[in-house]
């Protein structure tokens, strides 16, 4: 597979802002962070976390959004952001079970459009760091899709993908050609190797703090300081 | 609205002081806070830098240090640190560290004042936490002189000198005289420091001290063109940067090393000397000694030698040995007497002839420990006047003698005393009682022999009392009739073993079955060190400085010196430490000890130094036997 560095996220966030209708994208991909050469201590971060009404997100919905920008020194809960939206789909009782957010909250949420303007905002001119790539990536795609007819890319840190590369790592040639077992890459798995503690509520806020803690703890145990930016994204 | 974190809120609710504050105070604190994680082993806050934050720890644990690096305390989940930096000016005093991988939470100043303003309970747990707090710290910078806590490191003052195997003598001599060093480290350039290539002088293989140059080079006649190799001591004993200064101190009693090459991954940093100990090992007693001497009256300097029992119970827990402890406690009471007469001058009016005011006994000889009267006397300017000056002398004396016991050094039972007219001599009366006391010496008139042929001029005319010491020396060595009366004295006090060396006790005031560690053990050691000493015209006084002239005149058989140096620092410690104990617990110190309360192992070994000390004293008899005729 192609290394990250080759990939010049500055000029494609440059086509995009050029290309996008809405204004809140464009306002998005001119200040997206694309110096992918920056070493990680001086990259800014927000760790984002949605709740959906399921997993598939062709026929999924997003049900709230959790976000807390932090830097490898610190992450700022003062800056962190939650939001309730109605999905345009039934929430399921399967759902309901794990995020906890029920119908009467959703009834009177408003819609994601309403959330669009400040969510990208808080994302902007930050590394979006997420546990599980595809989820956020291809839902947010979706819901924006569907409601301005327009999609979304970004660069991305996955933290499970970070901790299957040093799982991997760490079990080797021999392991591998056996077809060993890395270990579970479940957030709360992976933030146990790390000693963080187990967060037993789940919701978008709650789980985007968590990632933002076993990333910094990734860092400090995989990586050096200086380490740049395209080593890590997804 | 600001995001909840729920997570925070509750684990915060769990923790004190935070369980006190309403729900609604510690969700907007769960808000707040910045989060930050530390792996294991990794510094969260290191001494002296800024501190912004309260810090709380969610996961893993932390330990605290003291500024002198000694573990202070260990916290766990919900541990709180921090709080004495931010209360104090914003820097931080106790050093934290990562023990194991930690989570922290962290709560900015301006929000932890605002808490402290706005929630009394909040405050008053960070307020009652830190004036205990503070007050260890104080307690702390006090003690941060300590020898066993104070890292090698903090001796050197200066870059280390080397030179490499195939420097030649003559180079060595020009180095060391322009860089003003006593010795040099050589370096062999064919055994490099294999982990750090970069300007790789080699590793170090021997030192030449001063002494090596003269010993080696000079006395032998050798070349100029010698090289280091050929004249290094090899038998280094190398020491870790991070090592304490007391493994130092070991390291160089253990192996009778004066200079100590320090290195950091084998790359040498500097050399520590003997001195430097010594100086460093002062500045806990040096500090005592310029506060005496700040005091302005009786009074004031009554309270401050409240001070010395601790002084003492701290020098002993820093390991030092008699000869340390001895030598700061005289150098203590010699700056009290000094700080008392100038006190007296002050209040008398200046001396109308010269004088000099001399202490006798151990503290002459370096060798003063807690429990101590006074033995001192004046020497007078031969234009002394009865009539016209014996006022004076006497004002000045009781002010002293009083002042002193003030002070804690109590009355001489034994009328030596200044305050006594019969021991204000003019110089010349000195010479002649010591003359008398040396070409007559009746038995009863020795048995002050002790204190009165140890002496050290303390104020005043100090070299007087050195004149003193030189006839004394002189007049001794060759009157055998007086060194067979000294012996004879010296064997007066024998130690408390039995016929089957049993110890023997004695009943001392309150009933209590003991024996008497001074009386019985290093006085008469000293009375014995002393003929020894005054038979081969040594002037020295202190008891382990006699025994190295002894040694290096070859006075006693084998051994004999060595044993009673070993004989005479184990029962002074046992002293020292039973006194430093009775300090300790409360209790008045006194130098009755009650072997039953030692182990067999102790016990064993004082039996040894007791021993040493009744084979010292038969000895005597023979060698200096008024009897026996010069050999």
């Amino acid at each position: 597979m192609e290394k990250q560095s080759t990939f010049d996220w500055q000029s494609h966030y440059k086509a995009l802002a050029h290309d996008a209708k809405n204004e809140h994208l464009k306002a998005f991909y001119t200040q997206a962070y694309g110096n992918t050469n920056t070493p990680i201590k001086a990259v800014e971060f927000v760790a984002l976390d949605f709740e959906t009404t399921g997993l598939n997100s062709e026929v999924d919905d997003i049900v709230s959004v959790g976000l807390v920008p932090f830097s490898m020194q610190r992450v700022y809960c003062k800056h962190a952001k939650h939001w309730v939206v109605q999905p345009r789909k039934s929430l399921s009782e399967e759902s309901i079970v794990i995020h906890g957010i029920t119908h009467s909250e959703v009834d009177d949420a408003p819609d994601l459009t309403s959330k669009l303007a400040p969510l990208l905002n808080a994302l902007s001119g930050k590394v979006v760091v997420v546990h599980y790539a595809a989820i956020e990536r291809h839902f947010l795609n979706n819901a924006l899709l569907a409601r301005i007819n327009e999609g979304i890319q970004f660069a991305l840190v996955d933290t499970m993908e970070l901790e299957q590369r040093a799982l991997r790592a760490r079990q080797g040639l021999i392991g591998r050609l056996f077809n060993q077992k890395v270990g579970s890459l479940r957030l709360t798995d992976c933030r146990a190797r790390y000693s963080l503690p187990a967060y037993h509520n789940h919701n978008a806020l709650t789980d985007a703090l968590a990632t933002a803690e076993l990333l910094i703890a990734q860092m400090q145990y995989h990586y050096r300081e200086d380490t740049p930016l395209f080593e890590l994204l997804s | 609205m600001q995001a909840e974190q729920v997570e925070i809120a509750q684990f915060l609710a769990q923790h004190p002081p935070f369980d006190d504050l309403p729900t609604n105070a510690l969700n907007e604190l769960a808000q707040q806070v910045e989060v930050a994680y530390y792996r294991s082993q990794t510094d969260i806050l290191t001494l002296g830098q800024d501190i912004a934050d309260l810090f709380i720890i969610r996961s893993g644990s932390v330990e605290i240090y003291r500024r002198n690096s000694e573990l202070y305390n260990r916290l766990d989940v919900g541990g709180i640190f921090g709080q004495m930096g931010l209360l104090m000016n914003r820097k931080v005093r106790f050093p934290a560290k990562a023990l194991e991988d930690t989570l922290v939470y962290c709560i900015n100043f301006e929000l932890f004042n605002r808490y402290c303003d706005e929630f009394d309970g909040f405050a008053d747990y960070f307020e009652a936490d830190g004036n205990v707090r503070l007050r260890q710290a104080l307690v702390e910078q006090a003690d941060s002189n300590d020898l066993t806590t104070a890292k090698v490191k903090s001796l050197i003052h200066r870059d280390v000198v080397t030179v490499n195997t195939q420097t030649t003598v003559q180079d060595v001599a020009k180095m060391m005289t322009e860089e003003a060093v006593s010795s040099v480290l050589v370096t062999d350039l064919d055994k490099p420091i294999s982990d750090d290539p970069e300007e790789d002088d080699g590793q170090i293989v021997g030192i030449i001290t001063d002494r090596d140059i003269r010993t080696k080079v000079v006395a032998q006649g050798l070349g100029l063109d010698v090289t280091a190799n050929q004249i290094m001591s090899t038998n280094l004993v190398l020491l870790d940067s991070n090592s304490y200064v007391f493994e130092a101190v070991l390291a160089m009693l253990r192996d009778n090393l004066h200079h100590l090459p320090v290195v950091q991954k084998r790359r040498p940093i500097g050399v520590i000397s003997l001195s430097d100990i010594l100086r460093y090992e002062s500045q806990s007693s040096l500090l005592l000694v310029r506060g005496i001497l700040a005091q302005q009256t009786i009074e004031d300097l009554a309270h401050y030698a409240r001070q010395l029992p601790n002084v003492f119970v701290r020098m002993v827990n820093e390991d030092a040995n008699s000869h340390m402890v001895g030598t700061a406690m005289a150098v203590i009471g010699r700056t009290f007497k000094q700080r008392l007469l100038v006190l007296a001058e002050e209040k008398f009016g200046p001396p109308p002839v010269p004088y000099c005011f001399i202490a006798l006994g151990s503290m002459a000889r370096d060798e003063q420990l807690i429990v101590t009267d006074q033995d001192n006397a004046l020497i007078l300017d031969d234009s002394y006047d009865d009539d016209k000056h014996n006022d004076y002398f006497q004002n000045i004396s009781d002010f002293v003698c009083d002042g002193l016991a003030q002070c804690g050094y109590t009355y001489c039972t034994g009328e030596i005393m200044a305050s006594f007219k019969k021991w204000r001599k003019t110089r010349s009366q000195w010479f002649d009682q010591f003359s008398d006391w040396i070409a007559q010496p009746k038995p009863q008139a020795l048995l002050n022999s002790s204190i009165f042929f140890d002496l050290d001029g303390v104020w005043g005319k100090t070299k007087w009392a050195d004149e003193l010491k030189v006839f004394i020396a002189k007049q001794s060595k060759q009157n055998r009739v007086f060194l067979a009366n000294m012996a004879a004295n010296a064997r007066n006090r024998t130690p408390p073993l039995g016929f089957f060396k049993g110890f023997v006790l004695e009943h001392n005031g309150q009933h209590k079955r003991s024996m008497n560690l001074k009386r019985r053990g290093t006085a008469p050691l000293s009375d014995v060190i002393r003929v020894h000493a005054l038979a081969m015209g040594s002037r020295k006084q202190n008891s382990f400085e006699r025994l190295e002239d002894i040694i290096d005149a070859r006075l006693l058989p084998e051994g004999k010196a060595q044993d009673l140096r070993d004989s005479l620092e184990y029962i002074a410690m046992m002293r020292i430490r039973h006194q430093a104990w009775q300090i300790e617990q409360g209790e008045e110190p006194d130098n009755d000890i009650d072997p039953h309360l030692l182990s067999p192992f102790e016990q064993r070994n004082l039996k040894e130094a007791f021993a040493i000390l009744e084979k010292a004293q038969s000895f005597l008899k023979f060698s200096y036997s008024a009897n026996v005729g010069v050999k």
